[in-house]
C-alpha cells in the first residue's frame, strides 16, 4: 500500500518535470528571439532585456538555463512577467481563489446530478427522456448554455448577476453552465456502469435475496458503476480548467481564465507557461487521489 | 454459458423498428454536407450587410433574422458550415492519422516505450484541451492554421489509446498465436492479422471526435482565437451577437444551435454504427 | 411445493426469442430434481422463472402456475421479494462473480438477515458465523470478513450456498452450482449439496452434466430446445432412456473408448527437464515427455497445475527457463523464431474457444486457406471435418460451437503436421458435440498418424482418447503410464483423489 502510494507520487513528479520541460521547450520552439519572446507586448527597453538575461541566465549555456529554470520551478518561484511587472507567482496567485471556488462549485454540481440522473432515471420514457437531455447538453457548446442561461435568468427575471464575483448568487449560474455538461457526460458513464452491473451474476444473487431493485442498486451495482466514473475524474480536471476560460469569459468573473486569455493574447509567455505548469500539478494532485479512490472502492486492487 | 442472459434458441424475429432520431441526424449531416460543398445553392452573400435592416427578428425574408450589421444569419448559418466544418475535419485528420501512428507504436514497442508513450498519453488526454490550445496559439500565432494544428495535437492521444490498447488486445488473441503456427513472419503477422483489427473501429470513433472537434473549435473561436471577422464561423458568430443578446436572441442562439444539431447528429449517427459494428443491439 | 404447466417464457425487444416452450414441473417437499440439457435448451431460464428472475424482458405465460400454494401469475414485485431468499435460495455457477466482489463475505450473507428481519442486528455476526460452519467453511470469523477473490473456488462456492441458506428456504435451486470447479472441488460441493438435502432441503438441480445430476437426483427432466423431451424417476431414465436425444446424452456422458491397433512410430517431439519460472513462482518443475508418431498423449491436471503453461512450452511461444524441447529432431526451444519457422507447420495447435482463435474478419475459406499451401482448394479439408461448401463463405461468429471447432481441427490438419497440441479441445462444447469432436481427432490420427498431444482437466475426455497420460500437480508430473494402467490402479494419492472425485454414471442394469 505504502509503496504503491509512493510509486504514485514518484510518477507524479515525473509528469510534473515532464509539463515543466515541455512548457520550456515550447518557449525555445517559439519563432523569434527568447527574449522577444518573454517580453510580449510589454515595454521593450534596454534595462528589461538586460534583466530578462540575467533572471533566465541566457548568456549561459543551455544546459545551465534549463537546470536553473528547473530548480527555480521547483522552489515555486515561476519567474517574472515583464508586461506586468510583477512576479508571476502574483499575478496568478490572486486568481486562484476565485476559479477554484467556481471550479469547486461546477465539480459538485455536476457530479451530483449525474448521479441523481443516473439512479432516478432506470425506466422507459423518464430513461430516454434523460439520455436526450444529456446528449444535448453534451452537444451544446459551453458558452452557448451559459448565454442562455444569462439571457433567461438574469436578463428576463433578473434573478442573478449578469457578471462578476461578488457573493454567491453571482457563482450560480456560472456553476451551472461548467456542471452541466459535466453531469451529462459522467450520467451517461454511471447509466452504463450501471446496467453492466445490473446485468451480472452478483445482482441477481442479490434479487434471489428477496432485495428491492433500489437496494440492489444503490448497495450493490452503484459501486461497481463509480470504478469507471473515477477513471473521468482526470478528464475532469481538464474539463474544469479549460472549461473557466470559456465560463470567466462568459460571466465576466475574474480568475486564472482570464489571466491566462489576457496573457496569450499580449503574448505575456511567462504567465502563459506558469499556468501551464499549474495545470499539470492540478492533473497530478487529482490523478493520483482517483487512483487512491480506486483502493478504496475495489478491495481486488489493494493486494500488492 | 449459464451466466450469460438466455442466447437466442429457436426463432428469432428481427423487428424493424423506425427510428426517426436516426433519420432526423442522417438529415441534418447531410444538409451540413451539402452546405459545405455548395452553400450558394442555399443561401446568399454572408457578408452582404444592409444597415437598414439591423437585428430584425426572424421573418419569412430572414428566415434566422438579421445581426448586428444586418447580415442574414441564415446565409451566414450555412456558409459557416464550411468553416466550422473543415477546421474539425482537418483537426481529426491530423489526430486520427498521428493516433494511429502513436498507438501501433505504443502497442507493438518494447515495455518501457509503451510505458513512457501511454503515460504521455494519458497527461495529454487529462490536460486541459483549451489551455493546451492556448498555449500553442501563445506560441505560434492566432489564426485557423494554429487552430487545427492545436485541435489535432489535443485530440491525439484519444485515438492513440484506443489503437494501443486494441493492438495489445489483438496481439494477445489467439488467432496470432496460430497464425506463428504457420510460420509467418512478425512484419506479416502485423499487416495481416494487427492492423486491419485495430484500424476496424477508427473510421467510426473519427466521426464521434469530428463532433468533439468541431465542438471545441467553435469554443476557441468563440475566444478570439480562430478565423477572425467578418468571416461566418459559428462560434465566432455567437462571439460577435453575444453583446445584443437581450434584443436579439437569435443573431447568437441560432449559430449556437447550428453547433449542437451538427454534433448531435455526428454523435448519434456515429454511436449507432458503433453498436451495430459491436454487435450490441444499439 | 411448485406445481407448473405448460410454461412459457419469451424474451420480447429487438429479437424475439422463445426460450421456453411449454414446460410441465412439478416440485414435491424434500425430493431432489434435476433440469438436464445443454447450452440454449432452456433449463436456466425455467428455473429462474420459479422465483420470477426471467429478466426484464421476458414475458411469463403458463397454464398454472402454484407456488407454495398460491397462485404465482398474480403475484406482484413485492409478492416475489417475500418468496425469494425466504421460500427458495438460488445459488449460481461462480461465486467469483455472483457474490458481489467488492463486499465482504459477511456482508453478503447479512443481507439476507437484514433484507428479511430475521434476528435482530446484535446476534448477525453470531448468525454468519454459524451458517458458514454449516457449510463447513474452517475459521469462519475470519472468513466473514474477507472478499470473495480471497478465497479459493471451493470456499468461494460454500460461502454462496451459506447466503443462500441463510433465510432458511425449503428449496435451493442450484444453477450449474459446480460447473467452474475442479474435480476434487466439485465433489466436496456435490457432498454438502446432498447434506442440505438430507437435512429437510428440497433441490432443484440444474446441470448439463448427466453423471453429476445422477448422484444426487431423484427425478430428472431432460430439456431441449425449450421444451421437456423426456422426464421421470433418474434410474429409470438413465436405463431405459426413450428419447434419441437422451440416449445421445447418456452416451456423452458414460464415454467410450477410442483406442488404436497401431503401434507408435518415430519420436516426434522430447522435452527434457522443462522449468518455467515466472517471478518468484515455478510454474513447471522437470517437466519431460517423449511424444512418438500416431500416439496420443493426455495431460492432466487442474487449474493451475501447469498445463497450459507446458504447451507453451512446446509450441515455443514462451522459452523454458531450463531445460530443451527438440521437435522433428531439431532444436526447439534456446533458439530464435526465426529458426524455428522452416519447421512451424509441421506444429500444430487447437485452443479451447475456437471463437478467438480465429480472425474475425476472415471467412473460413481464408480461415483454412491460410494453412494450406498458396491457391490450394480448402473444401477437401473441411470435408474431411464433416462440414460441407456451404461454411467456406461464412464467418466465424456465424458458426456454432461444434462447427468452429471443426474448422479449427480443418485449419490444424491441412499443413499435414506430424503433432497436434490440443489445449482444452472440447471443454467449452456441449457433451453432445463433444463426442464428435473426439471421434473426429481419434480418426485422424488413425488416418494420418499424427501424434497429439491433449491437454484436459477432464479426466473422462482423457480416458476415452488417449493412449498415455501423464497427471501434473504443482507443476509436477506426480503420476504417468499408459491409460488404462492408471486409471485401474493409480499409484499417486493426488490421482487417486482425482479419480474419486469425477461423477460417474452408472447405467447398471
Amino acid at each position: 500500500m505504502i509503496r504503491a502510494i509512493a510509486r504514485r507520487v514518484a510518477s507524479g513528479a515525473v509528469v510534473l518535470w515532464a509539463a515543466a520541460t515541455a512548457a520550456y521547450l515550447a518557449l525555445l520552439a517559439a519563432p523569434g528571439d527568447i527574449v522577444d519572446s518573454l517580453i510580449g507586448d510589454g515595454a521593450d527597453t534596454p534595462q528589461i532585456r538586460a534583466q530578462i538575461i540575467a533572471e533566465w541566465n541566457l548568456d549561459r549555456p543551455a544546459v545551465v538555463q534549463y537546470l536553473d529554470y528547473l530548480w527555480r520551478a521547483a522552489q515555486g518561484d515561476l519567474g517574472r512577467s515583464y508586461l506586468l511587472q510583477r512576479p508571476v507567482g502574483e499575478v496568478i496567485g490572486d486568481q486562484v481563489p476565485p476559479t477554484l471556488k467556481l471550479a469547486v462549485a461546477a465539480a459538485v454540481f455536476g457530479v451530483a446530478l449525474a448521479l441523481v440522473l443516473a439512479v432516478t432515471t432506470r425506466h422507459r420514457w423518464a430513461r430516454r427522456a434523460s439520455s436526450a437531455a444529456e446528449l444535448v447538453i453534451v452537444s451544446t457548446p459551453p458558452f452557448l448554455i451559459g448565454i442562455v442561461l444569462l439571457s433567461v435568468f438574469s436578463f428576463r427575471f433578473g434573478l442573478f448577476p449578469v457578471s462578476g464575483d461578488r457573493g454567491w448568487a453571482a457563482l450560480v449560474l456560472p456553476a451551472v453552465t461548467m456542471g452541466l455538461p459535466i453531469a451529462g457526460v459522467l450520467a451517461q458513464v454511471l447509466r452504463d456502469g450501471l446496467d453492466r452491473a445490473l446485468d451480472e451474476p452478483f445482482a441477481i444473487t442479490a434479487r434471489a435475496r428477496g432485495l428491492r431493485e433500489r437496494a440492489v442498486l444503490i448497495r450493490h451495482a452503484l459501486r461497481h458503476a463509480l470504478m469507471p466514473a473515477v477513471t473521468m475524474l482526470g478528464w475532469l480536471t481538464g474539463v474544469l480548467l479549460g472549461g473557466t476560460v470559456i465560463i470567466e469569459q462568459v460571466f465576466g468573473r475574474p480568475g486564472l481564465g482570464q489571466v491566462t486569455l489576457q496573457a496569450v493574447g499580449n503574448g505575456d509567455m511567462p504567465v502563459v507557461l506558469a499556468v501551464v505548469v499549474l495545470a499539470a500539478a492540478a492533473f497530478v494532485v487529482i490523478n493520483t487521489a482517483a487512483d487512491l479512490a480506486y483502493l478504496v472502492i475495489d478491495p481486488r486492487l489493494r493486494r500488492s | 454459458m449459464t451466466l450469460a442472459l438466455p442466447r437466442p434458441v429457436a426463432r428469432r424475429l428481427s423487428l424493424r423498428r423506425p427510428r426517426p432520431g436516426l433519420a432526423a441526424a442522417g438529415l441534418v449531416l447531410l444538409l451540413a454536407l451539402a452546405a459545405v460543398i455548395w452553400p450558394a445553392l442555399f443561401a446568399g452573400d454572408p457578408l452582404a450587410a444592409d444597415p437598414l435592416r439591423v437585428l430584425e427578428a426572424p421573418s419569412a425574408q430572414h428566415w434566422f433574422g438579421t445581426d448586428q450589421l444586418g447580415r442574414d444569419v441564415f446565409d451566414r448559418v450555412v456558409h459557416g458550415a464550411r468553416h466550422s466544418l473543415s477546421i474539425g475535419v482537418a483537426a481529426t485528420v491530423i489526430a486520427v492519422g498521428a493516433g494511429i501512428l502513436l498507438g501501433l507504436i505504443a502497442g507493438l514497442a518494447h515495455r518501457v516505450a509503451d510505458e513512457a508513450l501511454s503515460r504521455g498519453f494519458d497527461a495529454l488526454a487529462a490536460f486541459p484541451l483549451v489551455l493546451l490550445a492556448l498555449l500553442f496559439i501563445a506560441i505560434a500565432g492566432t489564426g485557423t492554421t494554429s487552430l487545427v494544428v492545436a485541435i489535432g495535437i489535443a485530440t491525439t492521444p484519444h485515438y492513440a489509446r484506443v489503437v494501443r490498447a486494441q493492438t495489445l488486445v489483438v496481439r494477445q488473441a489467439a488467432y496470432v498465436t496460430h497464425a506463428v503456427a504457420f510460420g509467418g513472419s512478425r512484419v506479416r503477422l502485423v499487416l495481416r492479422h494487427v492492423l486491419p483489427n485495430v484500424l476496424g473501429p477508427i473510421p467510426v470513433l473519427a466521426m464521434i471526435g469530428l463532433g468533439e472537434a468541431v465542438l471545441i473549435a467553435a469554443g476557441l473561436s468563440f475566444l478570439g482565437l480562430g478565423p477572425q471577422p467578418p468571416s461566418p464561423e459559428w462560434g465566432a458568430m455567437l462571439s460577435e451577437g453575444r453583446g445584443y443578446l437581450h434584443i436579439a436572441w437569435w443573431a447568437s442562439v441560432l449559430p449556437g444551435a447550428a453547433v449542437t444539431a451538427t454534433v448531435i447528429s455526428l454523435t448519434v449517427i456515429g454511436r449507432h454504427l458503433q453498436n451495430r459494428f459491436e454487435g450490441r443491439p444499439a | 411445493m411448485i406445481h407448473v404447466e405448460n410454461l412459457r417464457v419469451a424474451f420480447t425487444g429487438r429479437r424475439q426469442v422463445e426460450a421456453v416452450r411449454g414446460v410441465d414441473l412439478t416440485i414435491s417437499e424434500g425430493e431432489c430434481v434435476a433440469l438436464v440439457g445443454e447450452s440454449g435448451s432452456g433449463k436456466s431460464v425455467t428455473a429462474r422463472s420459479l422465483v420470477g428472475l426471467a429478466g426484464p424482458n421476458a414475458r411469463v405465460e403458463a397454464d398454472t402456475f402454484t407456488v407454495d400454494g398460491r397462485d404465482a401469475r398474480a403475484f406482484a414485485a413485492r409478492d416475489w421479494r417475500r418468496l425469494r431468499g425466504r421460500f427458495a435460495g438460488l445459488i449460481l455457477q461462480d461465486a467469483l462473480v455472483s457474490l458481489d466482489p467488492l463486499r465482504t463475505v459477511g456482508a453478503e450473507i447479512g443481507e439476507v438477515l437484514q433484507t428479511h428481519g430475521i434476528g435482530d442486528r446484535r446476534d448477525r455476526p453470531q448468525r454468519i458465523r454459524q451458517l458458514l460452519t454449516d457449510v463447513h467453511v474452517p475459521e469462519p470469523e475470519r472468513r466473514a470478513r474477507q472478499y470473495p477473490h480471497q478465497l479459493s473456488g471451493g470456499l468461494r462456492q460454500r460461502a454462496l450456498i451459506a447466503s443462500a441458506i441463510a433465510g432458511g428456504p425449503r428449496l435451493l435451486i442450484a444453477d450449474e452450482p459446480t460447473t467452474a470447479l475442479d474435480a476434487t472441488v466439485q465433489a466436496q460441493i456435490l457432498r454438502l449439496l446432498a447434506e442440505r438435502r438430507a437435512s429437510g432441503e428440497t433441490l432443484l438441480l440444474i446441470s448439463h452434466d448427466l453423471a453429476v445430476v445422477s448422484t444426487l437426483a431423484d427425478r430428472v427432466l431432460v430439456m431441449k430446445d425449450g421444451r421437456v423431451v423426456e422426464g421421470g424417476d433418474t434410474r429409470t431414465v438413465l436405463v431405459s432412456a426413450g428419447h434419441p436425444y437422451t440416449r445421445k446424452l447418456i452416451s456423452a456422458a458414460t464415454g467410450r473408448r477410442r483406442g488404436t491397433t497401431t503401434e507408435p512410430g518415430d519420436v516426434v517431439a522430447e522435452a527434457t527437464a522443462l522449468r518455467k519460472v515466472y517471478g518468484d513462482r515455478t510454474v513447471v518443475k522437470d517437466f519431460g515427455v517423449t511424444i512418438r508418431r500416431g500416439e496420443i498423449v493426455g495431460l492432466v491436471g487442474e487449474s493451475g497445475s501447469g498445463k497450459t503453461t507446458v504447451a507453451q512450452l512446446l509450441f515455443g511461444l514462451a522459452e523454458p527457463t531450463s531445460g530443451h524441447v527438440r521437435f522433428e529432431g531439431a532444436d526447439f526451444s534456446g533458439v530464435p523464431e526465426r529458426a524455428r519457422r522452416p519447421i512451424r507447420r509441421r506444429l500444430q495447435l487447437i485452443a479451447q474457444d475456437p471463437l478467438s482463435a480465429f480472425d474475425p474478419r476472415w471467412t473460413v475459406r481464408r480461415i483454412v486457406g491460410e494453412a494450406l499451401p498458396r491457391g490450394a482448394d480448402p473444401e477437401p479439408c473441411l470435408e474431411r471435418v464433416g462440414l460441407g461448401a456451404d461454411v467456406l463463405d461464412r464467418y466465424p461468429r456465424q458458426l456454432s460451437g461444434g462447427q468452429r471447432q471443426r474448422v479449427a481441427v480443418a485449419r490444424a490438419i491441412a499443413p499435414r503436421p506430424s503433432l497436434i497440441i490440443c489445449d482444452e479441445p472440447v471443454s467449452a462444447l456441449d457433451v453432445s458435440v463433444q463426442a464428435q469432436v473426439l471421434d473426429l481427432l481419434a480418426d485422424i490420427r488413425e488416418a494420418d498418424g499424427t501424434a497429439l498431444l491433449f491437454i484436459s482437466h477432464d479426466l473422462g475426455v482423457i480416458r476415452d482418447i488417449a493412449d498415455r497420460v501423464l497427471v501434473m500437480h504443482d507443476g509436477r508430473v506426480v503420476e504417468q503410464g499408459p491409460v488404462k494402467a492408471v486409471f485401474d490402479h493409480a499409484g499417486h494419492e493426488y490421482t487417486r483423489a482425482l479419480l474419486d472425485a469425477v461423477p460417474t454414471l452408472e447405467v447398471s442394469r
